[in-house]
């Protein structure tokens, strides 16, 4: 089997995921061709090399429907032979895409591929794209379906984190996220956004709120009491777990993930092709796994599949230095830290989802590039990239530095 | 056309009408005689140049209450034929035909081409509502009987005549939901508000509104047969839908905890039927239907809920050789919750009641009880004022014992205590004398050794209500040894007239439901100290289908009153006689922490003030358990199980001790009387549902890990050993007999 490395990535700023939001006026379309046109051009990068373009893509309808990955290797000028291909494993669809990508070129049948996301949260909205899940009675009633707010709210109940605990969690995410800015560790990865003309719409990610402290989180009301209580959600989690009584919506805007804009790309391939393109090796994939879990509560993958990864590296949780466990809300890696009892002075050190935003189809890509700076930066050797998913699934990455 | 069960006429302007009017029947109802000759009808509307359309109408009081449910029998024969000649997939074809026959002799009507109205008289329920909703056209009688309703989800089916189509495409998604859910009797206004109907008018004009619309040039396409039709709710995958879908299979999941496959389906017809144009929405109708006709839930719920509970209200249980007994006035000794409740009830039902207490105040209060629930119908719109007037005007409060004079029966509910309730026993008798019935509204008490207050054993009864009278709809009546024919036909007269049904047991300690609810509480007690989780526990019972968590329910009753009955049985029946777990956890809530239960704020549950949030588990509970259990690790099938199980069980030794006699009464009384879960028919169908044998099987098992409760008696084994049901060897009886 051939090595998968990681010889560059790059990812759009994130903006604000609302018809005010800095990107809103560009597409689907125009945020991954950016992604794309940016990855080539600060490494100079002969797309002859490039096999595939695999992206996530989690709302895949509309503009951003009938596979935009093909369309924006084509407007980004990789060439007539670059094909593209979209994926959708919901939250994870950016970790996934690498994943594949890497995957194409482990097995051999690729030299060069690129992984990446898109998602354009403010113009094709979340949930636009439907699906049975949630709607067809043949596969909610059995699976328990309740929305992804519930499930946090169930898991900061079952698990036993009180408001005041998913507060400080993000209270913390934001302190670090904005630090991170402030010591320019994004600035290997962010490439502006700009208009035809040249002028930058945003060279930051917009979604922050570096003053936020408990004070202003505890004025905030838990999202989901209202559909939990009058749509039959709570009820529905009581029934897959039935030791809970009541459940304890702790869940708001402020400590879940934000709704934004954004793409991401990561440029992968095998030893030689990265001598063909004369490029030097940043890092390389050791291993990933994907799984199913309890779909319910949907969103306990990431401790599922980091003891699968794992197990699949023969490493043990000591063995990683750094990790990204995407905050799509504060519950989700509150439950990792408890699950492992790794220390939170190793996990999503420059913030995460609930400071920066989670633009879905992209989010995985970008903790990669996240991940892969900061192993740099601190010299460290090892990371473990993982998020929950919608239906219950997870999907890890274990990153090693070069 | 040789119609038997309809009467059709054309007028001279060319309008048919065909009046439904079933010989030798109270009630129009479908079976296949009448899909059939609809059937020809049809074809002669259609087929007839000289006919314009047709208005249908019914020549009865009532238009119809639906299909006759023994029609199912019928399906169940002719899929076992079937299946015996011609193989599992030929057998099911000809299952789900049939199960749509006659949906598709409605659909008939719909494309026939002429214009069809339906002149709605009077209650029109069930399929026979569904063939009105194939007509184009409705008006209903603005008559206070009226009534129009789908009720099939409430003996376990739905309605597949086309119902689960037609009425979400007259009204948006969720408000057919809940009606298909629900299964209400909608009254005129409320059907014409909600699209059912087009017009209301008064009775005498309603078939010539009908004719009148088709002769103004009514249409005979269905709107959803138009090409432009849209659904109220638009797109079933559109931003609504998203709105209404999630929702939907939520509040399902929360309203039936997934026991009712009934439900469920209406849920499948309606989001697949959208999707679907109106032909194909019918077939899949009719598969969810023909599923659903042989779901062991629908049969359990039409033979307990429909059949039996029929039988039993027409009073199956009454010795034929008594006469009717005229009841017009009503003794009632006690003005407490119960009595007070019991005084309601009677008036209600228009029969005068003498309400005795010890004082006149006490009389007093326990007559403004009744006052304050008409008074609250009234606020409803349920009941007028001047039906409070009536009915106060009929009942006498007084602490005066001489005005039971003249009473036909008198129902005795004072304090639990013997010398108590023998001298009311004795100064109700001396007025009103001994011929006059005497009944003992007693939950714990042996009626035979009340009866010995009595000169006439025979004429003394227990009638034993559910707390609150007036919602609860069950009525034990207790023979004691001596109880003669006379006293049981005036008890159940007696509980016909005021629409409760009865369930006739013989005497012993609890009678029938007490013990089985004493059961299920018990069994609750013993999980606290196994380490079960309290909210596991409650929500694990409620899974199962029981209405009320035991631990609530233990609260509502009074845990002071279940350490009561323990100290007693113990004194009574010696230490053995108890669980000694089940003391421990009573003797901790109600000795050492004073928690009585909801009366004093603090039972199993805390008990916030009124508007300060919902009752709590009390933390406390967790101190109860041996040894913690991981939750995870907590089989919650098996708990579900067990609280079922453990009420079966003491069903069927009751059964065995001829404390329940009839198996009808066993199952009744048990959804009736303490909510067992009503989709699997009550106790004894539950285990007749499962089989005698794999009942014993469970039991066995359930005995081994938890002790000798579960142990199933002689007669379970014996019946097992012998491939009996209980239903089967009632009916053997019936027959021998």
């Amino acid at each position: 089997m051939a090595d998968a490395f990681i010889y560059d990535h790059v990812r759009t700023p994130r903006g604000r995921g609302k018809a005010d939001g800095s990107l809103h006026e560009v597409s689907t379309l125009g945020l991954a061709t950016g992604a794309l046109k940016s990855l080539r051009d600060r490494s100079e990068l002969d797309t002859h090399l490039v096999d595939d373009v695999v992206m996530g893509c989690v709302d895949p309808i509309g503009e951003a429907g009938s596979c935009v990955p093909r369309i924006a290797a084509l407007t980004a000028g990789y060439g007539d032979h670059v094909p593209g291909i979209q994926i959708n494993r919901f939250c994870a669809s950016g970790l996934d895409a690498v994943n594949f990508a890497a995957a194409q070129v482990m097995s051999g049948q690729h030299d060069m591929t690129v992984g990446g996301g898109v998602e354009s949260m403010s113009r094709v909205g979340i949930g636009s794209s439907g699906g049975a899940w949630a709607m067809d009675p043949v596969a909610a009633i059995p699976t328990y379906f309740m929305p992804q707010g519930i499930s946090a709210d169930l898991m900061a109940t079952k698990y036993g984190f009180s408001r005041d605990d998913v507060d400080a969690y993000a209270v913390e995410s934001q302190k670090r996220a904005a630090a991170a800015w402030s010591e320019g560790r994004f600035k290997n990865s962010v490439v502006p956004v700009k208009d035809i003309n040249g002028i930058t719409l945003l060279d930051r990610d917009e979604h922050m709120r570096p003053e936020t402290n408990m004070q202003s989180l505890a004025s905030l009301k838990p999202a989901f009491t209202i559909i939990g209580e009058q749509a039959g959600f709570d009820s529905v989690a009581i029934q897959k777990h039935p030791e809970v009584e009541t459940i304890n919506h702790v869940h708001h805007a402020g400590n879940s993930s934000g709704i934004v804009d954004g793409a991401a790309a990561v440029l992968i391939g095998s030893a030689e092709a990265g001598n063909k393109a004369g490029l030097k090796p940043r890092a390389k994939i050791r291993a990933f796994a994907n799984i199913g879990s309890e779909p319910a509560i949907m969103l306990t993958g990431p401790v599922d599949v980091t003891k699968k990864v794992l197990k699949k590296a023969g490493m043990n949780i000591e063995d990683i230095d750094l990790f990204e466990v995407n905050e799509a809300f504060a519950s989700v890696v509150l439950r990792f830290l408890q699950a492992f009892n790794v220390d939170h002075a190793k996990v999503n050190v420059n913030g995460g989802a609930i400071a920066l935003g989670h633009p879905l189809g992209a989010t995985g890509a970008m903790l990669v590039g996240t991940v892969v700076d900061e192993l740099e930066r601190t010299g460290k050797q090892t990371a473990l990239v993982t998020l929950c998913i919608g239906a219950g699934m997870g999907t890890a990455t274990i990153i090693e530095r070069i | 056309m040789n119609l038997k069960n309809f009467r059709f006429e054309t007028d001279s302007d060319g309008i048919a009408l065909l009046t439904w009017d079933m010989a030798g029947r109270a009630m129009n109802v479908i079976n296949p005689d009448v899909i059939a000759e609809l059937g020809e009808v049809i074809d002669k509307v259609a087929s007839d140049a000289s006919i314009k359309g047709c208005v249908v109408t019914s020549g009865k009081d009532t238009f119809s209450a639906g299909a006759d449910l023994t029609m199912l029998e019928k399906g169940a024969s002719d899929y076992a034929k079937a299946l015996k000649e011609r193989g599992e997939e030929a057998a099911m074809r000809l299952f789900v035909d049939n199960a749509g026959a006659l949906s598709r002799t409605y659909r008939k009507l719909e494309t026939s081409g002429k214009p069809w109205a339906a002149a709605i008289n009077g209650t029109c329920l069930g399929g026979g509502f569904e063939l009105t909703l194939a007509c184009h056209y409705r008006v209903m009688s603005d008559s206070e009987k009226a009534r129009v309703g789908l009720p099939e989800i409430k003996v376990g089916l739905f309605p597949g005549a086309g119902g689960t189509q037609r009425i979400p495409r007259l009204m948006q998604t969720g408000d057919a939901l809940q009606m298909l859910f629900k299964g209400e009797q909608i009254r005129p206004a409320a059907a014409l508000k909600m699209n059912l109907v087009h017009a209301v008018a008064p009775a005498g004009d309603i078939v010539a509104k009908a004719k009148e619309w088709i002769k103004a040039g009514g249409k005979g396409v269905a709107p959803w047969d138009e090409k432009n039709f849209k659904l109220p709710s638009g797109k079933v995958f559109s931003p609504t839908g998203m709105m209404t879908w999630p929702a939907a299979n939520a509040l399902y999941r929360r309203e039936t905890m997934d026991n009712y496959p009934a439900a469920k389906a209406i849920l499948h017809c309606v989001f697949e039927g959208l999707q679907l144009p109106m032909d194909q929405a019918l077939k899949v109708e009719a598969r969810w239907f023909a599923k659903i006709l042989r779901s062991p839930e629908a049969a359990a719920m039409i033979r307990s809920l429909f059949l039996s509970m029929g039988e039993l209200n027409k009073g199956a249980r009454r010795p034929k050789n008594v006469p009717p007994t005229n009841l017009r006035k009503i003794g009632v000794i006690g003005a407490g919750f119960m009595g007070a409740g019991i005084a309601y009830v009677t008036a209600q039902a228009g029969m005068d009641v003498v309400l005795i207490d010890r004082d006149q105040a006490s009389a007093d209060k326990g007559k403004e009880y009744s006052n304050k629930l008409i008074s609250s119908q009234i606020m409803k719109g349920r009941a007028k004022s001047a039906d409070r007037d009536a009915l106060l005007g009929r009942i006498n409060a007084t602490e005066d014992y001489t005005a039971l004079k003249g009473c036909d029966l008198v129902i005795e509910a004072v304090f639990e205590d013997r010398g108590v309730k023998a001298e009311a026993t004795k100064k109700a008798e001396a007025v009103v004398g001994p011929n006059v019935v005497f009944a003992s509204n007693t939950s714990t008490l042996p009626i035979t050794s009340l009866s010995e207050n009595h000169p006439r054993p025979e004429n003394f009864i227990g009638i034993h209500f559910f707390s609150p009278v007036e919602r609860m709809m069950l009525v034990e009546i207790i023979k004691g040894k001596g109880t003669g024919d006379r006293a049981l036909a005036t008890a159940l007269d007696y509980v016909r007239a005021i629409k409760k049904t009865p369930i006739v047991v013989n005497d012993t300690r609890g009678f029938y439901a007490n013990r089985c609810v004493g059961n299920y509480i018990r069994e609750a007690h013993l999980m606290l100290v196994e380490g079960v989780p309290a909210a596991m526990i409650e929500n694990a019972a409620k899974m199962a289908g029981m209405p009320v968590g035991p631990l609530a329910l233990n609260d509502e009753v009074g845990v002071d009153l279940g350490w009561k009955i323990v100290e007693a049985t113990k004194k009574d029946l010696g230490q053995g006689a108890v669980d000694p777990a089940q003391e421990k956890v009573l003797r901790t809530l109600v000795v050492e922490k004073g928690r009585n239960g909801r009366k004093n704020g603090k039972g199993f549950y805390d008990y916030p003030e009124k508007g300060q949030g919902q009752k709590r588990l009390w933390p406390g509970l967790a101190d109860l358990a041996e040894r913690k259990l991981d939750p995870e690790t907590i089989d919650i099938e098996e708990l579900k199980q067990r609280f079922l199980v453990v009420q079966a069980v003491e069903a069927a030794r009751t059964f065995a001790e001829g404390v329940v006699t009839d198996p009808r009464e066993a199952d009744v009384g048990s959804i009736l009387g303490f909510g067992f879960a009503p989709y699997t028919g009550g106790t004894l169908s539950y285990i007749d549902g499962m089989g005698v044998g794999n009942f014993v099987l469970l039991c066995d098992k359930l005995a081994k890990k938890y002790g000798d409760r579960f142990s199933p008696p002689g007669l379970l084994i014996d019946m097992a050993k012998s491939h009996e049901t209980f239903y089967g060897r009632a009916a053997a009886q019936a027959k021998a007999a």
